[in-house]
């Protein structure tokens, strides 16, 4: 496809559309890290910085909705400007909910960090975040470049998210029946767990809706989603047998 | 690929009974080919569109469903047209009466130097469709209703029809086409002369006529073509590019030509 319009203003105006994605998306991958940085090494000045950085996230998304609106309403896009309009409205709101999880993240670290509480299974945590900065970077180069094949791989390594989590939940639940003093500091990482889980699942459908971009077709087929945690409980054998 | 009609689409339209067809259809001006293969299914009861660049054939073709070409000299159809089963280019049809059966609206509306109610009872009364002066008012009125003109001009049925606004003259040339009781009606840029409202009150009737009518439209409003038809045919240098469903042609069409011309990258 030829890449320029006609009409060279509403290039610049796509274009600010791609760019503002992409700006969100970095912002939201600086923020994961620093908030994944924060929780490993308690730091509570970190965390501070990453709950006033959410507010940026949020101003870009208030931009990109008007340009979009704006687009639509005097533009008129069709077929692949239609698709791409549409579809950075919604990746952006999967991005701006992206960074409400981070914050909601920091804000536990902050809470871990000022009482002094457990904190085991970091390790586990920071590898699920790592994956997560990953997909993300992975998913918004397929959305920058239009490829498609790469956005489908991104939807199949959520699975490897949903897999840490399901280990790493069962771990902190051991820990919880072990000592009911580490039930305060592991339900906080059991929600940070949680929120790390909810992103991967905002990228993967970043990658479905880049696809959707790309080809004009959804992806055939449900994705699997492996996050079993809803069906785990530890009784007191299940733990003895863990032990 | 150029000038091949996706055949997903092409079984698609085999479900609903197509009341035109034409197959293989070039057309020439003296050497120059103005229409080359195309291939096309109109079905019965929609809206199909007919979109493309000036000059691209889409005018030509839309001419071809009445034989309007056969008033130019160095034109020459060949290929097949059939409408409900019969082939229109057939020696043995009777073109004045095939064009009572397929009815044309041009861009500038054209009323007779008549009144109101003269300009929609001319049709009927040459070919004899009525046997008295009742049945003729009544041909008019209710031709005057479809056309959704007759509440504006219930009062003045005598006046000159060039005494009506643009739009509402594109509008007693809808009842002039209807009042010959056709299959399908033929539009060539209905609107482009009109405002948005005329415009809009234009595409309102196009879709209530769908139910008795089957429309044919030649558009350069690409959103027109949207709103409108169910169904869009992309003409590029004579050649159908692509055909099908209007939504689908809007929102992923299968043609890389077909998106850079709807989404404005080639003119």
């Amino acid at each position: 496809m030829s890449d320029s319009h006609i009409v060279s203003s509403f290039n610049n105006d796509l274009n600010q559309i791609d760019s503002l994605v992409l700006e969100m998306g970095g912002l939201v991958e600086q923020q994961l890290q620093n908030a994944t940085l924060a929780l490993q090494k308690e730091d509570r000045v970190l965390a501070k910085k990453v709950m006033k950085g959410d507010s940026r996230i949020n101003a870009l998304e208030t931009e990109l909705n008007d340009v979009a609106i704006k687009v639509l309403a005097l533009r008129q896009p069709v077929a692949v400007d239609l698709r791409t309009v549409v579809m950075s409205l919604k990746i952006a709101r999967h991005l701006e909910r992206m960074g409400d999880y981070i914050k909601n993240t920091a804000r536990r670290t902050n809470t871990i960090a000022k009482a002094g509480a457990f904190t085991g299974s970091l390790d586990t945590l920071a590898r699920m975040s790592e994956l997560v900065q990953e997909m993300t970077q992975d998913a918004l180069n397929a959305y920058s470049t239009r490829d498609a094949d790469a956005a489908q791989a991104v939807r199949e390594s959520d699975k490897h998210v949903d897999h840490m989590n399901n280990s790493l939940f069962r771990e902190l639940l051991t820990y919880m029946m072990e000592d009911t003093r580490n039930i305060g500091g592991a339900m906080h990482l059991i929600f940070i767990a949680k929120n790390i889980e909810r992103m991967g699942d905002h990228v993967a459908d970043i990658a479905k809706e880049t696809i959707y971009l790309v080809n004009g077709q959804w992806p055939e087929g449900k994705r699997k989603k492996d996050d079993k945690t809803s069906k785990i409980i530890l009784d007191m054998d299940e733990l003895n047998a863990e032990i | 690929m150029a000038g091949v009609i996706d055949m997903q689409n092409e079984t698609e339209l085999a479900v609903k009974q197509p009341i035109m067809t034409a197959k293989n259809v070039d057309v020439f001006y003296g050497k120059k080919q103005a229409i080359d293969n195309v291939s096309l299914d109109i079905p019965e009861n929609e809206i199909t569109s007919l979109i493309g660049p000036s000059g691209c054939g889409k005018s030509t073709f839309l001419r071809c469903f009445n034989r309007m070409n056969d008033t130019i000299d160095s034109c020459k159809v060949s290929g097949k047209i059939e409408f409900a089963g019969q082939d229109i280019y057939s020696p043995k049809v009777d073109v004045v009466a095939l064009r009572a059966r397929i009815g044309m609206v041009f861009q500038k509306a054209n009323p007779f130097p008549k009144s109101i109610f003269e300009n929609v009872a001319y049709g009927p009364r040459i070919h004899d469709l009525s046997s008295s002066k009742d049945e003729l008012e009544h041909i008019v009125i209710t031709s005057l209703k479809r056309a959704g003109l007759y509440d504006e001009v219930s009062d003045r049925l005598d006046d000159p029809g060039t005494s009506l606004s643009g739009g509402q003259q594109q509008r007693l040339c809808i009842a002039r086409a209807i009042a010959v009781d056709p299959q399908i009606i033929l539009m060539d840029e209905p609107c482009s002369a009109l405002d948005p409202i005329a415009t809009a009150i234009i595409e309102e009737l196009m879709e209530s006529m769908k139910r008795d009518y089957t429309i044919v439209i030649v558009t350069h409003s690409m959103a027109q073509a949207a709103r409108i038809s169910q169904k869009t045919a992309f003409f590029h240098l004579g050649k159908v590019i692509e055909y099908g469903e209007t939504d689908k042609m809007f929102t992923s069409p299968d043609n890389e030509l077909t998106q850079n011309y709807i989404s404005g990258r080639i003119g």
